[in-house]
């Protein structure tokens, strides 16, 4: 049985005058193709520099408190400072690490979840996926942010390992859905009846045969779960339920709000750490639209076609 | 020549890719006339719903025409804008497709359907429009209450017979048929073939009927184009191919039925594959198959040749240096 | 309409996870949060409402849990949600009724708006495949979308509002207006409305107009659409009824699932704004640590999601004729 996903080897070999690449080769040079990915990618990159380098980078220790109060943007502040006497840069750079954490722990986390309960509900059927199914609907439904904004009110203070559960506890019914769906297209596919067949158990066949050709929907479903826990800590954050003395984004734009920044001259202290949310939840968008074209490609941009044209 | 109702004049159609576009319709000329009933036979994957889209200037992105014409009654139908063409649609010719399932909209009734078709060419009133849709279902012998059912609620033979009743509404000259039998049965096909003649005979339209299968078009076709690799290899009176088919693949096809009357035969496939159009082999394309490959075969494309006044084969052995050499003239 | 049946039950299960969920959260948290709520209760409140209150939240019962469940279910019932702890003593059931029309008629109307916008412009972006719409559209609107959209309201207010001074920053009518049915009420009332309702359509209109974009594109290949071609249709027609009518089937039933997300933004657009709707009234709740009105909120978001959900239904029975059943023979 030849295996969809088989590795060509470790580096590309050239045959009949066309390069083969390995899987993650062919990745690569997809997202590198196109250009919306390699936005997506180099955005992303950048941030994870600076949340990686922060110590080398910021001018400042951020809650250093020393300097001139709501300062305008100077030589030495580039960014200002806030109301408190800190500067606003040192605290974007460092602010970068909490965000890059939770977004990618809880996509993950978020997305695991998704495979276990999405995948298994498809594969076993009848009457688990008819629970499993339902639970999902009702989880999807379930407004999220009055629900997390209920649980972290419980919970304030608590700290960042539990703002990644609450994201994760209403974040995971729409990967789910998606890759229930996926594996229920598979499921009637040929080469699961042989693996069924030659007594593979099911765990082996889900893992080893099903997983491996839905890695594209998988990877869009981690970004996807990664920008909405971006976004839901950012909001969360901004509302005070999150770790308020920790330096995030989400916490300067509370703490920004709180002392009125935008009216009283420090416009900076708030707009630049949403900016830079945007920015990383427009990475990760545009990596999920990108890695959304990769499995599907109709969907990629189409030239206008000279000449008698379609409809 | 003269009075052909359709002529296709050396038909190019590519399909854009990644790399060199693929040809699957490679300089195909023929031509209909009035009434006539001509099959388009091949295997899947030889060009022949692209051909008859591309007839039926219905062709999507990536594919389209590279060169060649189409003409239809004498106007070339790539050159007449967009406008005029419109207006010929479904007055002047009609398609039928294969799946009715899929060319019906699903949320629209038959009726609406129909309708549609009739007040996009004409001003006509609602109830007029409404009496000439029961009538072109009742040719068909669907009940005028199905106006108003949904696709979905109609079987498959329903389906099929609502879209010919659709084709009929102008009673256009030509009516393309892409494989419009293959989602029935047997007997279904049998039953639709029959009743395509039938109207055919009664309303006169010319026919161009896309098929695979060989022995239902034999039937009913007055002419026959046999298919392969994007190309015509065969062309010419049914009955003539059927008793003496000229060309290898046809030869092969006809060897592959078997024949309800007549000896006992030993059936035959063709072995091999049909080419991967992307890459596909030099010199004559069927010459990897071929029971009768001579050398040149392997290098030089074969020319078009007629041995007799309309008809055409593709192939070496028929060219007159071949028939002088007294290889041979007639098939095994 | 056994789906609706289906459907209907799906939503009392809904409601009774949310309700489970309301239940169970004060019970499971570590005791402090309650606790401290209920202290600053003690001496203002009739033992009555002391008492109701306990029975909310777990706080000293002698009862087992499946007695104090089933009486908080039937206070639910009755509309007793409690009374609220920082506009006390008002009744929690009066407080969302007065902030509920601001909601429904900001998000409410703009979610509409935002959905029949994106769908239309995404069905004419497909449709002009390589066109403008389709090229610039999706990509721009993929990275807009991503933006949050307190941040993005944020924005707004200090270029439009105090920037510029076009719109008011906040609120849903001039202060120390009377509220009442005239015209320059009304006027203040849109005038208010203007950037919330900007920031919101903004921001959600790129999931609407993606997938439907995305629909249409895989609809036009559909072979009904080259046999409406084939009748020589008006090109319209065919973009509209044949190829619309069709690829907006999934958006329907998408809105509803999206909807939550889409509520979840335009919630903390009210907050920034500070728009007396059901979003500001949360934030106020948070503040003051009052938890009555924050379940209570939960509790109506979760109705009206599961209302839209429902009306979402009824439009996808309507506009697809096979969701209907019976076939002929």
């Amino acid at each position: 049985m030849d295996r969809s996903t088989a590795v060509d080897g470790p580096t590309g070999h050239v045959r009949g005058g066309a390069v083969r690449l390995s899987p993650l080769g062919r990745v690569g040079a997809a997202v590198l193709a196109n250009r919306k990915a390699a936005a997506g990618a180099l955005l992303l990159a950048l941030f994870t520099a600076v949340a990686l380098l922060a110590p080398l980078i910021a001018p400042y220790d951020p809650e250093a408190s020393d300097f001139l109060p709501t300062a305008p943007p100077s030589a030495a502040h580039w960014l200002g400072t806030t109301s408190l006497g800190q500067d606003v840069l040192s605290q974007v750079i460092w602010g970068a690490r909490p965000s890059l954490v939770i977004g990618l722990i809880a996509g993950i986390v978020a997305t695991v979840i998704s495979i276990l309960v999405g995948v298994t509900a498809a594969y076993r059927g009848g009457l688990p996926d008819l629970l499993l199914s339902l639970a999902t609907d009702v989880f999807l439904v379930l407004p999220a942010l009055p629900l997390m904004i209920v649980i972290a009110a419980y919970l304030k203070g608590s700290g960042t390992w539990v703002l990644i559960a609450v994201i994760v506890v209403t974040g995971w019914a729409f990967g789910a859905r998606q890759l229930r769906a996926q594996a229920l297209s598979l499921r009637g596919r040929e080469f699961l009846e042989a693996a069924r067949v030659r007594g593979e158990r099911g765990s082996y066949v889900i893992v080893c045969e099903m997983l491996p050709t839905m890695t594209s929907l998988i990877a869009a479903n981690v970004l996807g779960a990664a920008l909405y826990a971006v976004l839901a800590a950012a909001g969360l954050q901004f509302l005070g339920l999150g770790d308020i003395n920790a330096i995030s984004w989400g916490s300067m734009l509370y703490w920004a709000q709180n002392n009125e920044a935008l009216q009283t001259g420090a416009p900076l202290w708030a707009i630049v750490p949403g900016l830079c949310i945007a920015l990383l939840g427009a990475a990760l968008a545009l990596l999920n639209y990108a890695f959304d074209e990769l499995s599907n490609p109709a969907l990629r941009a189409a030239r206008r076609a000279r000449g008698r044209r379609a409809p | 020549m003269g009075d052909a109702l359709l002529e296709v004049q050396d038909l190019v159609v590519e399909y854009a890719g990644a790399g060199r576009p693929v040809v699957a319709v490679d300089r195909v000329s023929l031509s209909l006339r009035r009434g006539e009933f001509l099959g388009l036979v091949g295997e899947s994957g030889c060009g022949k719903s692209t051909l008859c889209f591309a007839v039926a200037q219905l062709l999507l992105p990536p594919a389209r025409v590279a060169s060649g014409r189409v003409l239809f009654k004498g106007r070339d139908l790539a050159q007449i804008g967009e406008r005029e063409l419109r207006h010929v649609r479904w007055r002047e010719f009609s398609v039928v497709m294969q799946s009715a399932m899929n060319a019906l909209n699903p949320v629209m009734t038959i009726g609406a359907q129909l309708r549609d078709a009739i007040a996009a060419h004409e001003r006509v009133a609602g109830r007029d429009a409404n009496a000439r849709a029961a009538e072109v279902l009742r040719l068909v012998g669907i009940d005028a209450l199905h106006l108003r059912s949904y696709p979905h609620q109609l079987s498959g033979g329903m389906r099929q017979r609502a879209m010919i009743a659709m084709a009929l509404v102008f009673t256009p000259d030509l009516i393309v048929m892409d494989e419009p039998t293959s989602a029935l049965d047997v007997v279904g096909q049998r039953a639709l073939m029959a009743q395509i003649k039938g109207l055919q005979r009664r309303f006169g339209f010319a026919v161009l009927f896309v098929t695979h299968d060989m022995s239902l078009v034999g039937r009913y076709s007055d002419r026959l184009a046999i298919m392969y690799a994007g190309q015509i290899v065969e062309l010419g009176a049914t009955e003539a191919i059927f008793a003496q088919p000229r060309h290898p693949y046809s030869q092969g096809l006809l060897m592959a039925f078997p024949s309800i009357s007549g000896p006992r035969q030993h059936l035959q496939g063709i072995p091999g594959q049909p080419p991967d159009l992307r890459e596909p082999p030099a010199g004559c394309r069927f010459h990897p198959r071929c029971p009768r490959v001579l050398e040149r075969c392997r290098t030089q494309a074969p020319p078009p040749c007629a041995p007799r006044g309309d008809d055409l084969v593709l192939c070496h052995l028929y060219t007159p240096k071949e028939a002088e050499r007294g290889r041979l003239s007639t098939a095994p | 309409m056994a789906v609706i049946a289906r459907r209907l039950v799906f939503f009392v299960i809904t409601l009774w996870a949310a309700l489970t969920i309301n239940f169970f959260l004060p019970r499971l948290m570590p005791g402090g949060p309650v606790l401290a709520m209920m202290s600053r209760f003690r001496g203002h409140v009739t033992p009555q409402a002391m008492r109701s209150l306990e029975l909310a939240f777990g706080v000293d019962i002698h009862e087992n849990l499946l007695a104090q469940y089933i009486q908080y279910l039937g206070d639910i019932a009755q509309g007793r949600f409690g009374l609220s702890v920082s506009f006390f003593p008002v009744p929690v059931a009066q407080i969302l009724m007065q902030a509920l029309p601001w909601t429904l008629g900001l998000i409410g109307v703009t979610t509409i708006i935002s959905f029949a916008l994106g769908t239309l412009i995404g069905m004419v972006a497909a449709w002009r495949r390589g066109g403008l719409a389709d090229s610039v559209l999706p990509p721009v609107l993929v990275v807009v979308s991503a933006f949050p959209y307190f941040w993005f309201g944020l924005i707004c207010i200090y270029l439009f509002s105090a920037g510029l001074g076009w719109f008011p920053s906040g609120f849903a009518y001039d202060l120390g207006s009377p509220v009442a049915l005239s015209w320059s009420f009304a006027g203040q009332v849109l005038r208010h409305a203007a950037l919330p309702a900007f920031t919101i359509t903004i921001t959600s209109i790129g999931g609407w107009l993606l997938t439907m974009r995305n629909n249409m594109i895989a609809t036009l290949s559909e072979d009904y659409v080259r046999m409406a071609r084939a009748k020589g249709l008006s090109p319209l027609r065919i973009m509209v009824l044949y190829a619309g009518r069709n690829a907006v089937l999934p958006n329907i039933t998408g809105f509803a699932l999206s909807l939550g997300f889409v509520l979840s933004g335009a919630l903390l657009t009210e907050i920034v704004f500070t728009y007396p709707g059901l979003g500001y009234l949360l934030y106020q709740a948070v503040v003051g640590e009052d938890y009555p009105l924050m379940q209570a909120i939960f509790l109506l978001i979760t109705v009206a999601v599961l209302a839209a959900v429902l009306l979402a239904d009824v439009a996808n029975v309507l506009l697809d004729p096979r969701t209907r059943g019976h076939q002929y023979r």
